[in-house]
């Protein structure tokens, strides 16, 4: 199998909607054994200034992979999940995820290299969350690159 | 109490945390973060990739290791900048039934550069499992106060 070359420059509109929950907070930072107080406790998150939990600063992988999903299974892309193995990742953050936000993410196809029999393939996803109205406010930005192995690799 | 940038210099080391993995682990990860890739849970499959065994994700380590800036800056929300490469996988292996760790991973942290102007701290992770540098250029850039 061969990654489409096509792919770069690609886009990916924003799908579905991600309602961010306390309780979700609470298990992705009990998972990547997080302990401060602001992911678990209202109060704890209300005394540093929030309105409500502050997400670990990784949560938004949840949403960039949901994003970046799109592209793995789109059958044009060529892409073995099997044979996927994670490069490198970045999260800039314009502002924190709190419980409550309404986020979705727009996903840019931004690099496909070859590398031996695979690619190396770099992907953005521009996350945003819904406000009143049609307005979107810019929350984070990630940037991943994933090795496709070859045969063999 | 987050640091103040005044009270800060290069170098100066931030401390250390131990996290201590097992496969459960691994499946609450990707039950939580809905990563279900087998490689993370399933033996035959991750060597039938030619894997060594059950790898941690990448992003498990990630976030894991980010808890050390976390705790350190005070609030979470002050980390406002995360990235790393991923070099070597963290292998885990099966010790369910036991109260042994599958694998450790060694995190510590320092200073890499200050910006007095934008008021932001990079801290520069170290981050080792079983004697290697499992992630690369593993930087987190705190606002402080």
């Amino acid at each position: 199998m061969t990654i489409n070359p096509d792919l770069q420059g690609r886009s990916y509109p924003a799908a579905e909607v991600y309602d961010v929950g306390r309780e979700k907070i609470r298990e992705f930072a009990r998972a990547v054994k997080a302990t401060h107080p602001a992911h678990f406790d209202v109060d704890a998150a209300k005394a540093l200034g929030h309105n409500d939990l502050v997400a670990p600063p990784t949560f938004a992988i949840i949403i960039a992979q949901r994003a970046d999903a799109q592209l793995i299974e789109d059958p044009e892309a060529g892409i073995d999940f099997s044979r996927v193995v994670h490069a490198d990742q970045r999260f800039t953050h314009h502002r924190p995820i709190f419980a409550g936000d309404r986020l979705v993410a727009e996903l840019h196809v931004d690099g496909v290299r070859a590398m031996g029999g695979g690619a190396m393939i770099t992907t953005r996803s521009e996350i945003f969350a819904l406000g009143s109205g049609d307005s979107r406010e810019p929350v984070t930005t990630t940037t991943s690159s994933i090795l496709v192995r070859g045969e063999g690799q | 109490m987050s640091p103040s940038i005044h009270e800060l210099s290069a170098g100066q080391e931030i401390g250390s945390r131990t996290v201590e993995v097992t496969r459960t682990d691994l499946v609450k990860y990707a039950g939580a973060s809905g990563d279900f890739n087998p490689i993370h849970w399933n033996e035959a499959f991750a060597t039938g990739v030619e894997l060594p065994g059950v790898i941690a994700h990448g992003m498990f380590t990630m976030g894991s290791a980010v808890q050390l800036v976390t705790d350190w800056a005070g609030d979470p929300a002050a980390v406002v900048d995360f990235q790393t490469r991923f070099t070597k996988p963290v292998l885990v292996t099966d010790t369910t039934g036991t109260d042994q760790p599958g694998a450790t991973i060694e995190v510590s942290g320092t200073i890499g550069k200050l910006d007095a102007e934008a008021g932001t701290a990079r801290v520069d992770l170290t981050v080792v499992s079983a004697g290697q540098k499992v992630l690369m250029k593993a930087q987190a850039v705190v606002k402080l106060s």
